[in-house]
């Protein structure tokens, strides 16, 4: 697989009078491990989607490699979104078809017409949908509907599906903040494995600091649409994370108040 | 201890004024919702007169009574008498001696209403089937949150409006004309009056879908094609059954009418029976459309109950 610098110069989107990414100059290097923090509404989810062209960007220019991502139509559009796999807070699956199937979604930028409307899909990509699932422990949930599954095992589906795709970028929204502790470590292990095992980039986007620091190589932190920070995990001071959340009325942040981990969090409470 | 320092941070807003205020708003929400319901209300009543007033539900007509002379009576208890006159002729003379023959009498012409009856379900599944094509095809393009794009939104609402607007007599007459008289008209006219039917219930159940899988199948560099094939009609598909159900049971009373302007089925006998003043003919025409009717609502209700997962335990 070619590995290639994700780069991300002046990237900007406006949703009317609100400027929800501003002016985001990035590079991101192959195999890097990004965590993406911010308060909700700092435009993290909108970076991420303006990255697979989910929606499109107001200005600026999104390169991966040699080739400009931000003007593609049609049929290099979906070749790009194959290329940059996707997965969800809400794991965007559908409910109603089984996991296999599911996971088979993730071939589709490879299909014709006939062939996707018939559902129709050769034994090889069955073969590498099983050997996903079975990467994430999910194989013998395959001829299940994926709307019987719990969020954690749903999440891994989802990346089963992202796995197929044989992307080039992980991108992850929110992917464990529907998730209970036990599952969310459980999918955050995945991404992480996928990570160190296929040389695969993986930006994410989280909603708690301990996630962060303790998976991530690199954290970028936003605010009102731009990066505030950009480093190793270790750069977070609570001074920097006060600026980041805007919480400087608080006498002391606490980390341990937005923290899914299992640990400390029921003694602060009995106390 | 860090939760007692955010909460002291942050108090609460509370206290009598919090109180005050609320009941301030409440009134206020409450006085507007008065206004409001007697308004409608006011509006509705003038509506409905209004209209009861153009159609001469107050009109005042001269009837003739029984002993010659005549009358002025209000329109509704001079008219009602004469539905009595016209459903008491289609009557049958039905003797418990005679059961049998007259039974036989009633109807007569049971091979050639057989037929007809066959030929009128026959054009209700073809029609329904054209309508379940043109109409699951054409709901995706006319529903709003998956229009490619609005002009296709347009075209698609406006062909299935126009497709549902002009009742199936009305496409009948138009195919008779075309396709000269016969069943094939019928089931045009009763398939295209039920694409647009079909199209529009399809579509607004299109509209009511997750968005979320297709959002999935689209990030994965999917088609808008492969997005509702995989993201929509999953979600969509046992209300589509359920609405196709429902719409047999319809096209086989549209089917059984149709035939009035010869577009095929039971219609043309009922055409038949009213020119050649065959009252008892007409009963006999509604006893079967009526139970044959009766028979493929429960059928279709239980399909569809099964289908939407209810009554599965009963």
């Amino acid at each position: 697989m070619e590995r290639h610098a994700l780069s991300l110069t002046g990237l900007t989107r406006r949703f009317g009078e609100n400027t929800a990414v501003d002016a985001v100059t990035l590079t991101i290097d192959p195999g890097q491990f990004v965590g993406v923090i911010g308060r909700s509404g700092a435009g993290k989810s909108t970076l991420l989607r303006l990255i697979n062209r989910l929606i499109d960007p107001s200005a600026g220019e999104i390169v991966f490699g040699d080739r400009t991502v931000n003007d593609l139509r049609g049929k290099a559009l979906r070749d790009w979104r194959r290329h940059c796999a996707m997965i969800f807070q809400q794991f965007n699956l559908v409910d109603r078809l089984d996991v296999l199937t599911n996971v088979l979604v993730g071939r589709l930028a490879h299909h014709g017409f006939a062939t996707s409307m018939a559902m129709q899909f050769s034994d090889e990509e069955r073969t590498m949908a099983i050997e996903a699932l079975d990467r994430l422990d999910m194989a013998p949930k395959a001829l299940q509907r994926a709307g019987t599954l719990s969020g954690g095992q749903q999440q891994r589906v989802a990346i089963a599906r992202a796995l197929v795709q044989n992307p080039r970028i992980m991108l992850a929204d929110e992917p464990i903040a529907s998730l209970d502790p036990g599952n969310a470590t459980k999918v955050m292990d995945a991404l992480r494995r996928i990570n160190r095992e296929d040389g695969l980039t993986v930006l994410t986007n989280l909603h708690t600091l301990d996630t962060a620091r303790s998976y991530c190589d690199r954290v970028i932190a936003m605010r009102d649409g731009r990066v505030m920070f950009d480093g190793p995990a270790s750069g977070l001071t609570d001074r920097v994370v006060r600026d980041i959340y805007g919480s400087a009325g608080l006498e002391e942040f606490s980390e341990s108040v937005t923290s899914t981990s299992i640990q400390p969090q029921a003694e602060t409470i009995s106390a | 201890m860090t939760l007692t320092a955010e909460l002291t941070a942050y108090p609460p807003v509370s206290g009598p004024s919090a109180v005050a205020a609320f009941e301030r708003d409440f009134a206020t929400k409450r006085r507007r919702a008065r206004v409001n319901w007697a308004v409608g209300s006011a509006l509705f009543l003038a509506a409905f007169l209004a209209t009861a007033w153009l159609g001469d539900f107050f009109k005042v007509t001269q009837v003739t009574l029984q002993d010659g002379s005549r009358e002025w009576r209000w329109i509704i208890p001079a008219g009602l008498p004469r539905l009595g006159e016209y459903v008491v002729q289609t009557f049958p003379t039905l003797r418990w001696e005679s059961l049998g023959a007259d039974l036989a009498e009633w109807f007569w012409r049971w091979q050639v209403w057989l037929r007809l009856l066959i030929e009128t379900i026959l054009i209700a599944f073809m029609a329904t089937t054209l309508g379940v094509i043109g109409g699951f095809v054409l709901s995706f393009p006319a529903s709003r949150n998956l229009a490619p794009n609005k002009w296709v939104l347009w075209i698609c609402r406006h062909y299935l409006e126009i497709a549902r607007t002009v009742p199936e007599l009305v496409w009948a007459l138009i195919f008779v004309f075309c396709f000269s008289v016969g069943p094939m008209a019928g089931v045009l006219a009763v398939g295209l009056h039920a694409t647009g039917a079909l199209g529009k219930l399809y579509s607004e159940a299109n509209e009511n879908i997750d968005m979320a899988p297709l959002e999935g199948v689209k990030a994965a560099g999917g088609t808008w094609f492969d997005q509702i094939r995989y993201g929509a009609v999953p979600q969509v598909l046992p209300n589509i059954i359920s609405y196709t159900l429902l719409r047999f049971e319809i096209n086989v009373r549209a089917s059984s009418i149709i035939g009035y302007v010869g577009a095929g089925g039971l219609g043309q006998e009922i055409r038949t029976a009213m020119s050649f003043q065959e009252y008892t003919d007409l009963s006999a025409l509604f006893v079967i459309i009526f139970v044959t009717v009766v028979v493929i609502d429960y059928g279709s209700e239980k399909l569809r109950h099964r289908v939407i997962g209810l009554g599965r335990e009963g």
